[in-house]
């Protein structure tokens, strides 16, 4: 596929390699752990090579979206330190959920919602991680309290996580031109002007 | 297993009316504590029946042995001394399954079918479908259910329901040698307790009572204590057992808010895509970029 090489590089292929590690390994977990949550997904057990393979398997994909996804955070931690100008993009973020994106201000290379996005998220997993070691009863025996404590804070924190990553993948879809950065790292300028005028500045020196 | 499925009244992650044509009575075991001696035969005749065999432990001091319940032993024997008006009392409570009206593991339970209520009262784990994923241990306040090392699966009292489904008694009863066990309907095993009672308290055990707890909708295994308004005597039996509320709270309420959350968000996605359209790059951008590579 022939593209622009005026392009604008977002993230190298080490960083596509590390977000689809932690991507796979989340869509494994949320298929395997809805069928734990609700009898209503319980089928979804299938594709794992059934119940006991889901239950069994569970748990191991979750230590490597952990590993991955800490790997992401030390990575992308100091692009996602909120200013006062993220504040006053959130303020503005109906408008432009709206429709309307004229009077957002200048964004770095994330904006507001994007950096709420990655501490939500860090958040959730390392609920995630914590209370789903206390219900892994194949490594770990804790009090009983506890391993009732973990069950709730997993199944919230999990449902909390699928819906934040359903607005994430929203997002992606409906930003266009922004998926491409997640296949092949590269984003056009004007996609960069368009929604991350200060970064464009940065990169281009315009 | 042996029980027709016509009689199944509640079934694991099940979210459907179980068949309600037939209505069998409901049945009960009844374990005078004041009557047992100790001996143990209930624990060997689960093991011949269930062809069960825990390995052979130590003497760790006391008489209980096996020390645990496991998914080899399904019921044993809890050896309490107490101090009781100034004389020694030996408390000796047969522990196992007590087979909760609303069975706290049954609610935990992800896996559709692999713990059934029968109408009865029995509640049955059918191992073939279960995950082995141990919610039903966090769902039991009577902490009964065992994981087992060899095959990751929940074990504990099925209140003999093949004998039962064929009109015997569970083997623990059949054994007992001094009466202390019985079975029965639980309507006959509530008066033979009220009787007991009677007796006890005549006795001067003021405080003698039928342990067959509210908070869990009564059970299906009862206790004639001499102590009823002190259970903790009895190796901790629980004074108000009740589902955690974490497990309410876990596989109650959040369940169904959980998935009306998820299921909005994806229908609010969809439509916003389809009402307020993609956010593209705006032509005007497009036209500086165009001028300046010219």
């Amino acid at each position: 596929m022939i593209r622009d090489p005026k392009d604008i590089k977002r993230y190298n292929a080490s960083e596509r390699a590390n977000h689809w590690v932690v991507g796979i390994s989340f869509i494994l977990l949320a298929l395997s752990g809805l069928a734990f949550f609700h009898p209503a997904f319980f089928p979804l057990t299938q594709f794992f090579g059934g119940p006991v393979w889901s239950r069994i398997l569970h748990p191991y994909i979750g230590v490597l979206m952990a590993t991955a996804f800490t790997v992401i955070f030390f990575r992308f931690r100091h692009l996602n330190k909120v200013t006062p100008i993220d504040i006053e993009w959130l303020k503005k973020a109906k408008n432009m959920v709206d429709g309307n994106d004229h009077d957002m201000p200048e964004q770095g290379k994330y904006n507001g919602g994007q950096k709420m996005m990655f501490w939500a998220l860090a958040g959730c997993m390392l609920a995630m991680t914590l209370s789903g070691l206390l219900i892994w009863r194949a490594w770990f025996h804790f009090d009983i309290t506890l391993v009732r404590l973990g069950a709730v804070v997993h199944a919230a924190a999990g449902v909390t996580m699928i819906g934040f990553i359903m607005v994430h993948v929203y997002a992606a879809i409906w930003v266009k031109g922004t998926i491409r950065a997640m296949w092949y790292g590269t984003v056009t300028r004007a996609w960069a002007k368009q929604h991350h005028r200060g970064w464009y500045r940065q990169i281009t020196g315009k | 297993m042996a029980l027709h499925s016509l009689d199944i009244l509640r079934r694991s992650a099940t979210t459907t009316p179980a068949p309600q044509a037939r209505n069998p009575m409901e049945v009960a075991k009844l374990i005078d504590v004041s009557i047992c001696i100790g001996c143990k035969a209930c624990q060997v005749a689960c093991s011949e029946w269930n062809e069960l065999r825990e390995e052979v432990g130590s003497c760790v001091g006391v008489y209980d042995n096996p020390t645990d319940l496991s998914a080899q032993a399904w019921t044993v024997m809890r050896f309490n001394e107490v101090e009781e008006n100034g004389k020694l009392e030996w408390l000796i409570r047969k522990d196992g399954c007590m087979h909760c009206a609303d069975p706290g593991c049954l609610k935990a339970c992800p896996s559709p079918g692999a713990i059934i209520q029968y109408k009865n009262g029995i509640v049955d784990f059918h191992e073939e479908n279960c995950i082995g994923c141990g919610y039903c241990v966090t769902g039991c306040p009577f902490n009964v259910p065992r994981i087992s090392k060899d095959d990751g699966k929940a074990y504990k009292c099925s209140l003999c329901s093949d004998r039962v489904a064929v009109g015997q008694e569970p083997a623990c009863v059949k054994t007992c040698p001094t009466g202390a066990i019985q079975f029965g309907s639980k309507e006959d095993m509530i008066d033979v307790a009220n009787t007991r009672v009677a007796d006890l308290k005549k006795r001067g055990y003021d405080q003698a009572g039928l342990y067959n707890p509210e908070g869990v909708g009564g059970t299906h295994v009862m206790y004639v204590l001499h102590h009823a308004d002190r259970p903790e005597l009895y190796n901790g039996l629980p004074v108000n057992p009740t589902i955690s509320a974490l497990v309410g709270l876990w596989k109650g309420f959040a369940k169904p808010l959980a998935m009306l959350s998820l299921g909005a968000l994806a229908l609010g996605s969809l439509f916003h895509y389809v009402t307020k359209g993609p956010n593209e790059v705006s032509k005007e951008t497009e036209n500086e970029i165009e001028k300046e590579d010219a």
